[in-house]
């Protein structure tokens, strides 16, 4: 539990954090440190040169601007949750970061780090895939703003280039008629999810007008359930459609055995939550 | 003065026994003030860091420790070839057998130390064990215990082989470390050939980690100019460690200091000698500055010590009306790869023959076997006293089942079967003397208070609408308090414990124990004793334990044995004081002894108003005015040796609902009724009750050290290992009543290991209730929602 060596460096703003980047082979960047930091210190990711974001100007911090809701990358889950913003006009993140690790980690975890950082088992990716965020990045050839989904490709991998750093996130404020849920199973306090599933509806009347589900830690990276996604679309939503839906999420899974479960009880458990988290968003959308 | 209230408030000021006294233990604890080994530092102290196997079984081929020793900052790599030349490769085990320290030609489980390097600092160490290289060939490896035995199997013991006399008896495979049996064997057939009705019932106690919060470590300084060996070291048995260190260095005893610290929880896992303190104990030997070795936490679920890995079947014949006629039980032991468990020496299965449990049971046969398997030695008592967890959990399981098929009901079944009230002391047809008992009330009581009936009625109604709701009921009964020196001993060190008292000229106490306070309370409760028995108010009463330069010898803290054996000690060894201090007070009252009667605090006149020597007075006395021929002072030692175990009992009962989307598990009610004797601190055993509960929680329902086919352990960290925290942990009820021990002086029975013990077996007893009107008789733990997920699909009851 001791990680190799390593050099130092706090960056003092962006340019100063992608020009250092660049500036030293491997560099890594620092954000929260509650992803890299047990990977270093098992080993398991050897990173020589740290540049650590904490203090620069602008990257924290919740704004709204008309129905964009603006997310600063080095924001904590701990902020997430107390962010009256968030709290009114995008519960979903805030009931996700609730569920995100335990108090200590919540502290320090970003949401940008839960992001980039391309673990299946985070949170946050699935809920910005079910949002339909936007992800404001910079590099050194400036700034570029990209969909979540197409963000994640694989397990510690995503669309992020070299010496590209993620500032911010953009998310549609809730409005009527549209609803939001997140189930996670997880075996205790602190744990990754066995299986997750956030969902955002709108609704007309009855009828489910659009939805989007995405998935936690049952693929290589998370996922939109596209498929169980176009039976709900344009439909009301009863018993046998939820039965079909959850076949059809069962398919969609693809997720790594461990001692959380394996394939099949994954998968189902995937199938489980969604379902709930639908019924969830409906009834939200009511409100 | 001398009213009813007077002596009332005497009595309160005392804090004796009785008294929810706050924990003196506490303010430092929760001020971050605690003193633990890892707190230690000593001038010139270097760092030590374990090279281990990535492999269960393999050949060491070569180590090349080259490059770790040009690392700067690096000062030795020890190998078995650095200690084999001071014959201490390898040490002997507890258990009879022998342990590598460091691995010598092979290793037989994965994370086996294989070298230790000594640096400057932790992160300099442990950069220099990534730079030693071991070249390994690969053996085939056992991890099954059934196939132990089998003529395919691969030997392990290569040490071993050809020596067929074991140290508990004849082996019968190079894998079998013994045989153990109590009872009788062709009797107990009998019965069973002629029973009305027989159950049998197969089930895995499951491997789990006692998992302490803090983990083990030792700080050693050899002393080279006045030749003594300081060890701290984070033992439950202190004294007991420093006589295996004589034995093994060849240094005299009194050259040898071992200091247990502060104590971050034990719970079996710190009875043991590992190779990390032997080797580190070498190097500070060999480089005569001191030597820090603190695990972290893979290493302590991976190496130290674990617990149970038994693999049982419990049998019961019974007549119809569901009276036990006779028991008998199987284990096979997976004792990992060397026999490291910690068990008097004459109980190799430690007290597993207490499987006879509350019940009146005319004849039973034990036999357990234990074999070597490719995985972490151990096979501790992990929060209870030796195998009693095991044998509890096998007489529960099996009187369930045996209700189960008779369609008796579980509480009632156990009524017709206990020992009765007036039977007590009992003696068990496997050899234990019950010392005292009432299961009956305790039952009831536990029924009452939560409306049994009703809660059947409430299952009733839920099976109908297909929900699953379990109720669980135990009756267990521990042993505790080893033990009486002429069953009991460990190398030869009959299990007596002791204390040391001493008054001071002002009235206050210094006392010394030879047990261990790993956060059971010592510094509170044995205060609380001396309190009580002298009369002088527990404030005032200093209680010191862990430094052998110090305290009296003792064999430590485990097995629930501090308030049997050292609890008895320390009231003996008040009394013994107390009747010295009679001898002054009648000197100092000009009275015969017999015209003295005690009261409080105080040595009164009878009938003599006004006539009286408080405890106060007479320790002033007793350094400056005794009786002529008597010697000075105020103090008395106690070895007590008793002379019988104790026996505390309980009665648990747990409801669970399941969800059967999940197979998630919601523990609706805990009730926990506990009868430890004599109560010395309900706060305190209310303390124990909750987290003994909590850790039977966490065994019964999240741990587990699962191997994979290659022997590689997939879970050794906190992300998989379940501790439970308090937002999982359920609310627990607690209840009691008081049956003393009719032998112990104070009547007390030890209580901090009764919950982990009975609700292991009552939470599979309501797991398995929630599927009982399946037919299923049995589910093996852990019980997380994955497996019982897996149950639910494999009875067809998902949905879909
Ligand atoms: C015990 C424990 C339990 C956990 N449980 C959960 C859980 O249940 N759910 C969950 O979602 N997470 C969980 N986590 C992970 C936690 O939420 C992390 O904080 C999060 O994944 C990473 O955020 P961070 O700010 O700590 O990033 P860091 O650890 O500092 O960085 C992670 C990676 O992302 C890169 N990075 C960070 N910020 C940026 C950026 N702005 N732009 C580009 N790259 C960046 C870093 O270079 C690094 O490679 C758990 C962690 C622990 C220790």
């Amino acid at each position: 539990m001791i990680p190799s060596c390593f050099e130092y460096h706090k960056a003092t703003s962006i340019a100063d954090a992608i020009a250092k980047l660049q500036d030293n082979e491997d560099a890594k960047l620092l954000a929260g440190g509650h992803s890299l930091l047990p990977m270093m210190k098992l080993r398991f990711s050897e990173a020589p040169y740290l540049v650590d974001i904490n203090g620069i100007e602008g990257l924290k911090g919740i704004s709204i601007d008309g129905d964009t809701i603006t997310i600063g990358a080095m924001t904590t889950e701990s902020e997430l949750i107390r962010s009256d913003i968030l709290q009114q006009y995008c519960p979903l993140l805030v009931e996700a970061a609730k569920l995100v690790a335990d108090p200590q980690v919540r502290n320090k975890g970003t949401i940008g780090g839960d992001v980039a950082h391309g673990d299946p088992g985070n949170d946050h990716p699935a809920v910005m895939l079910a949002l339909d965020a936007q992800l404001v990045i910079h590099g050194p050839d400036g700034e570029r703003m990209i969909p979540a989904n197409g963000f994640f490709l694989g397990t510690y991998w995503t669309a992020l280039e070299e010496y590209e750093i993620l500032v911010a996130i953009k998310v549609p404020a809730l409005t009527s008629g549209t609803g939001h849920g997140y189930h996670k199973l997880k075996r205790k306090t602190g744990d990754y999810a066995v299986a997750g599933s956030a969902v955002v509806v709108e609704m007309n009347g009855d009828v489910v007008r659009d939805i989007r589900i995405g998935l936690t830690n049952v693929a290589p990276m998370a996922i939109r359930a596209e498929a169980a996604e176009d039976l709900i679309r344009g439909k009301r939503v009863d018993d046998v459609l939820l039965k079909a839906v959850e076949k059809a999420i069962v398919a969609a899974c693809d997720p790594a055995v461990d001692l959380r479960g394996d394939e099949e009880y994954k998968s189902h458990m995937a199938a489980i939550m969604a379902r709930r988290s639908i019924i969830q968003a409906i009834e939200n959308a009511k409100e | 003065m001398d009213t009813v209230a007077d002596k009332q408030k005497r009595e309160d000021s005392l804090n004796g026994v009785g008294c929810s006294r706050k924990r003196k233990e506490d303010a430092r604890f929760i001020q971050g003030k605690g003193n633990y080994t890892d707190d230690i530092k000593m001038p010139g102290m270097l760092f030590a860091d374990m090279v281990r196997s990535p492999y269960a079984h393999a050949r060491i081929i070569s180590i090349n420790t080259e490059k770790a020793l040009a690392l700067p900052g690096v000062h030795a790599v020890l190998t078995a070839a650095d200690l084999k030349p001071l014959n201490l490769h390898w040490m002997p085990t507890l258990a009879g057998d022998v342990q590598a320290v460091l691995a010598d030609e092979k290793v037989h489980f994965q994370y086996q130390e294989v070298a230790l390097v000594v640096a400057d600092d932790r992160y300099i160490a442990a950069d220099a064990i990534d730079l030693v290289e071991v070249e390994y060939e690969e053996l085939p490896v056992l991890v099954d215990p059934h196939k132990a035995m089998t003529a395919e199997a691969p030997i392990l013991r290569e040490d071993l082989v050809g020596k067929m006399e074991g140290a508990h008896s004849t082996r019968k495979h190079d894998n079998h470390i013994f045989n153990w049996q109590a009872g009788e064997k062709d009797a107990t057939d009998r019965v069973f050939d002629a029973a009305e009705v027989t159950v049998s019932q197969d089930m895995v106690y499951h491997r789990v980690h006692p998992c302490p919060l803090e983990t083990c470590g030792c700080v050693a300084s050899m002393d080279k100019i006045n030749g003594k060996l300081t060890v701290y070291l984070t033992s439950q048995a202190p004294h007991v460690v420093r006589t295996v260190v004589s034995m093994l260095s060849g240094l005299p005893e009194s050259s040898v200091r071992i200091v247990s610290p502060d104590i971050g929880g034990g719970f079996g896992n710190k009875v043991g000698i590992y190779p990390g303190y032997v080797a580190s104990i070498v190097a500070s030997i060999v480089l005569g500055v001191p030597v820090k070795w603190v695990e972290d936490r893979m290493e302590n679920i991976s190496t130290t010590a674990f617990a149970r890995d038994y693999h049982m079947r419990g049998e019961l014949a019974a007549d119809s009306n569901g009276i036990i006629k006779a028991l008998r039980v199987n284990v096979l032991a997976d004792h990992g790869a060397f026999d490291s468990c910690a068990d008097p020496s004459k109980f190799p299965a430690g007290f597993m023959h207490i499987c006879t449990g509350s019940y009146d049971i005319p004849v039973a046969h034990l036999n357990v076997d234990g074999v070597y398997t490719n995985k972490a030695p151990g096979g501790v008592s992990y929060r209870c006293s030796f195998r009693v967890t095991e044998a509890v959990y096998v007489i529960e399981r099996t009187m369930d089942v045996l209700a189960q098929k008779l369609g008796i009901d579980k509480a009632e079944i156990r009524r017709r079967n206990f020992v009765k009230k007036e039977q007590f002391p009992y003696t068990t047809c496997l050899g234990f003397e019950l010392d005292s008992g009432d299961y009956h009330t305790a039952l009831e009581k536990v029924l009452d208070a939560v409306d049994y009936k009703g809660l059947r009625r409430e299952q009733e109604e839920k099976r109908a609408n297909g929900e699953l709701m379990g109720i669980g009921l135990v009756t267990f009964t521990e042993v505790v308090g080893a033990g009486p020196s002429k069953s009991c001993d460990i190398l030869g060190v009959g299990m007596f414990d002791s204390a040391e008292i001493r008054v001071h000229p002002t009235g206050s106490v210094m006392a010394r124990m030879g047990t261990i306070t790993q956060g059971q309370g010592h510094q509170t409760t044995y205060a609380q004793i001396i309190a009580s028995e002298l009369g002088i108010t527990s404030d005032e009463i200093a209680i010191e334990e862990g430094d052998t330069d110090t305290s009296p010898y003792g064999l430590g803290t485990y097995g629930s044995r501090s308030t049997p054996v050292g609890g008895a000690a320390t009231a003996v060894a008040a009394r013994k004081i107390k009747a010295k201090a009679k001898k002054i007070a009648a000197h100092l009252l000009e009275v015969s002894e017999d015209d003295l009667e005690w009261e409080v605090d105080r040595f009164k006149v009878k009938g003599v108003p006004g006539q009286e020597k408080t405890m106060k007075d007479i320790a002033w006395a007793a350094y400056n005015n005794v009786p002529e021929g008597m010697e000075p002072g105020l103090e008395a030692v106690d070895y007590y040796d008793p002379p019988n175990f104790t026996f505390p009992f309980g009665a648990y009962l747990c409801v669970v609902d399941i969800d059967k989307d999940t197979g998630v598990t919601d523990i609706r009610r805990f009730y926990a009724l506990d009868d430890c004797g004599t109560r010395i601190n309900p706060m305190i055993i209310d303390g124990q009750i909750h987290g003994g509960l909590t850790e039977g929680y966490a065994v019964a329902m999240g741990q587990e050290m699962p191997y994979d086919e290659e022997g590689n352990l997939l879970g050794n960290t906190l992300m998989d290992y379940f501790l439970p925290t308090f937002v999982e942990t359920p609310k627990w009820e607690t209840d009691y009543t008081v049956t003393p021990s009719p032998h112990h002086p104070i009547g007390a029975k030890g209580v901090a290991e009764s919950p982990h013990v009975g609700s292991i077996p009552t939470f599979t007893s309501a797991m398995v209730d929630a599927f009982a009107h399946l037919d299923v008789t049995h589910m093996d733990m852990p019980h997380n929602a994955y497996r019982v997920w897996k149950q639910i699909k494999a009875l067809g009851l998902l949905d879909n």
